[in-house]
């Protein structure tokens, strides 16, 4: 017989709970109010698409990478073209490039400002929420332009970018750069800065920079805990390097170095250094080719690699072992929210319940891409 | 380091129990014996040269034309800015290799996984669970030879 | 405002019981907030600023005991089928669902490769309205609910035996 612990509760969160951000099932040990052990429960959405890579070919998977991290699909597109163009080893046409970094860089604000406004309603403040969506619509209106679909884009191909951009979206993208930074001052005043919002933030689930290694935790959840690693930086693809921004890192302004308020912090900081970044690559447009040539039926060379991108929740991994034929033999996807999520066991002995929200939230993890 | 120092001081110090080195991947990887893997990675770990910060991803690939399964490890370091993939290779009828968690805690999940999808046994681990399937799923479904199931609970699949 | 109030200065209506309740109900179909997928995200935008759901009654609540109206808004996997059998339970009568997106109707891209995903939320409860698209436009769903809507006025609650 299983021996009751009668000191601590046994409390389910999820997986239908508004707050956990998905289909994630915490088991919380409580005793009242203080938590003394939070496990994960995961795979409420696995999808098998590990194994749907095996059995089709290498284009037709790319619709399934716009599912992987819906709310970052040009990055999921983007990192997956990037890693079988590794094993094809083609030359992509500078306008593509140009286009991709856009779309990367329009997407990354889009997804932050999702974690933004979510992590706002978590809170229990709702109107950040609403403006976070009321912005992410204009960049969903860009994207309709260039490819039709407002979530799922299926943009960014292997070798290229699916079509051209159509008239007026150079301007539509210009007014958005205009329009959008005055935002970012409205969020600070409105939430950043909020002497509440602070007191449930500052000093709660302070990440070391040591665990954050040992556990695998990348990105701006990373970058919080005061590491300056992103891989636009450390391992330039496109053409990242030759584009001016800044890699904002945690300073524990409000508190401690690391804290749910850094986390939360960096994606606004991000948010600016990427509108920084579009408005270099429209100055930089030239034209082009939107597509390097590739063949019809795709026969992707044998090997193996590991490719990786900087997406807006972390490091982004593409493992893909070819046999030479059209589909590939073996792709594991090395999901940022992952790591990211396996930490939280350890962040979370000894907090609030209501903190543990926090935690959840200012991790910004998406459940797809840990499920799979 | 370059992936070839690293294969080199590796095989100095674990003499025998390194097999092979493999130039063509990316990032280049070093094919050891399963059972020093754990020596091998607290190795890597510690060396101040090395200092492999956090393990990337573990993955693992069914060889079963060759009767093989492998357990990729991808590592990196933060402060030296190299990445080397480990592989250690087992044998596809009884799975097992010993687990890395003591070394980065992170491991853990990624060897659930590892057993959830391939049956992959990884010895001495805290929790070895089913993580993304349900406790009651039957098979390995990224097995080469799985076959789907027709019935699960109540209702077809 | 004053819309009613000018016009009916002696506050008597005629209408039949059956219109009445359907009315009612229609009118104020709160729906559970449960979003499992992609799809999750467009009801999260249809609920918001720019389509603003609540013109039609509708408004999210966090439980099941809450909700009139389940929207299935993305993929349902077999580990999750019986927690969503389960939530159905708990909704109070009368209660709708309206499976929103490929997935939910169907298993959607995942219909032939994948191993882990229900193929249509239908296989384990009722659906009365079904919106198609992967995700379906918010335009979509909205046309989804008044559908819902339209077929909630039909019904006959009282009638003679
Ligand atoms: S229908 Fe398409 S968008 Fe909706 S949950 Fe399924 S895959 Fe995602």
């Amino acid at each position: 017989m299983a021996v009751v612990d009668e000191r601590f509760m046994d409390l389910n969160m999820g997986p239908q709970h508004p707050s956990t951000h998905g289909v994630l099932r915490l088991l919380i040990k409580t005793d009242g109010e203080v938590v003394s052990r939070v496990t994960p429960y995961i795979g409420y959405l696995h999808r098998a698409l590990e194994k749907i890579a095996e059995r089709l070919t290498y284009p037709q998977f790319t619709p399934f990478t716009d599912r992987l991290d819906y709310l970052a699909s040009m990055n999921c597109n983007l990192a997956y073209a990037l890693t079988v163009e590794k094993l094809l080893n083609i030359e992509i046409p500078r306008r593509a490039q140009i286009l991709r970094v856009i779309m990367a860089e329009l997407n990354r604000i889009s997804s932050h400002l999702i974690a933004f406004g979510s992590l706002s309603s978590d809170m229990g403040a709702f109107t950040p929420f609403l403006f976070g969506i009321r912005e992410r619509e204009f960049i969903n209106d860009l994207f309709e332009m260039v490819c039709g679909a407002r979530l799922t884009y299926n943009y960014i191909r292997i070798g290229g970018v699916a079509q051209d951009i159509p008239d007026g979206f150079i301007d539509k993208t210009k007014e958005f750069l205009d329009y959008f930074p005055p935002k970012i001052k409205e969020y600070n005043d409105l939430l950043s800065y909020n002497a509440i919002f602070i007191k449930r933030l500052a000093n709660i689930a302070v990440i070391s920079p040591e665990d954050a290694l040992d556990y695998g935790v990348t990105g701006p959840n990373l970058r919080a805990s005061g590491i300056k690693w992103d891989l636009r930086r450390e391992e330039p693809y496109l053409m990242y390097n030759e584009l001016d921004f800044d890699i904002p890192v945690g300073r524990g302004e409000m508190g401690r170095v690391g804290d749910a308020w850094d986390r939360y912090m960096m994606r606004i900081y991000e948010m600016e250094q990427s509108a920084k970044i579009v408005r270099q690559c429209i100055d930089m447009f030239q034209q082009g080719d939107h597509i390097a040539k590739v063949p019809k039926v795709l026969k992707v060379p044998a090997g193996e690699v590991y490719v990786r991108a900087e997406n807006p929740r972390g490091e982004l991994g593409f493992y893909l072992i070819s046999d030479g034929s059209t589909k590939p033999y073996r792709l594991k996807i090395r999901a940022p929210s992952f790591a990211n999520l396996s930490i939280v066991p350890k962040l979370s002995g000894g907090v609030m319940i209501a903190d543990l929200v926090a935690i959840i939230g200012s991790l910004d993890i998406i459940l797809p891409e840990i499920d799979r | 380091m370059d992936a070839k120092q690293i294969y080199q001081t590796l095989s100095e110090k674990f003499t025998g129990r390194i097999k092979q080195f493999q130039e063509n991947t990316h990032p280049a990887s070093v094919v050891v014996e399963s059972d020093a893997i754990v020596d091998i990675c607290s190795f890597l770990k510690r060396e101040t040269e090395l200092e492999f910060t956090s393990m990337i991803s573990l993955s693992g690939v069914d060889l079963k034309d060759q009767g093989k399964m492998l357990v990729i490890y991808h590592l990196g370091s933060i402060r030296h800015k190299h990445k080397i993939a480990l592989k250690v290779e087992l044998d596809r009828n009884n799975p097992h290799v010993p687990t890395v968690e003591k070394v980065w805690p992170g491991a853990n999940w990624y060897e659930r996984e590892a057993y959830d999808l391939y049956g992959i046994v990884f010895d001495n681990h805290s929790d070895l669970r089913r993580i993304l399937l349900p406790d009651d799923w039957e098979g390995w479904p990224m097995r080469k030879d799985y076959v789907y199931p027709k019935r699960y609970h109540t209702w077809d699949v | 405002m004053g819309v009613l109030e000018d016009r009916l200065p002696e506050n008597i209506l005629f209408t039949t019981v059956d219109k009445f309740l359907n009315w009612s109900k229609k009118s104020s179909l709160w729906y559970m907030l449960f979003a499992t997928a992609c799809c999750g995200i467009e009801l999260m935008q249809t609920g918001a600023s720019r389509y603003d759901l609540d013109r039609f009654g509708a408004v999210f609540r966090a439980t099941p005991r809450q909700s009139d109206l389940m929207i299935v808004a993305g993929t349902i996997t077999h580990k999750m089928a019986d927690r969503v059998k389960k939530l159905y339970a708990q909704m109070p009568s009368p209660k709708y669902v309206i499976a929103m997106g490929s997935c939910a109707n169907t298993g959607g891209p995942f219909y032939k490769d994948s191993y882990a995903v229900l193929k249509g939320v239908d296989r384990i409860i009722p659906v009365d309205v079904y919106v198609p698209g992967c995700p379906p436009k918010p335009e979509a769903l909205i046309e989804g609910i008044m559908k819902l809507q339209e077929r909630i006025m039909e019904k006959k609650t009282l009638v003679k035996k």
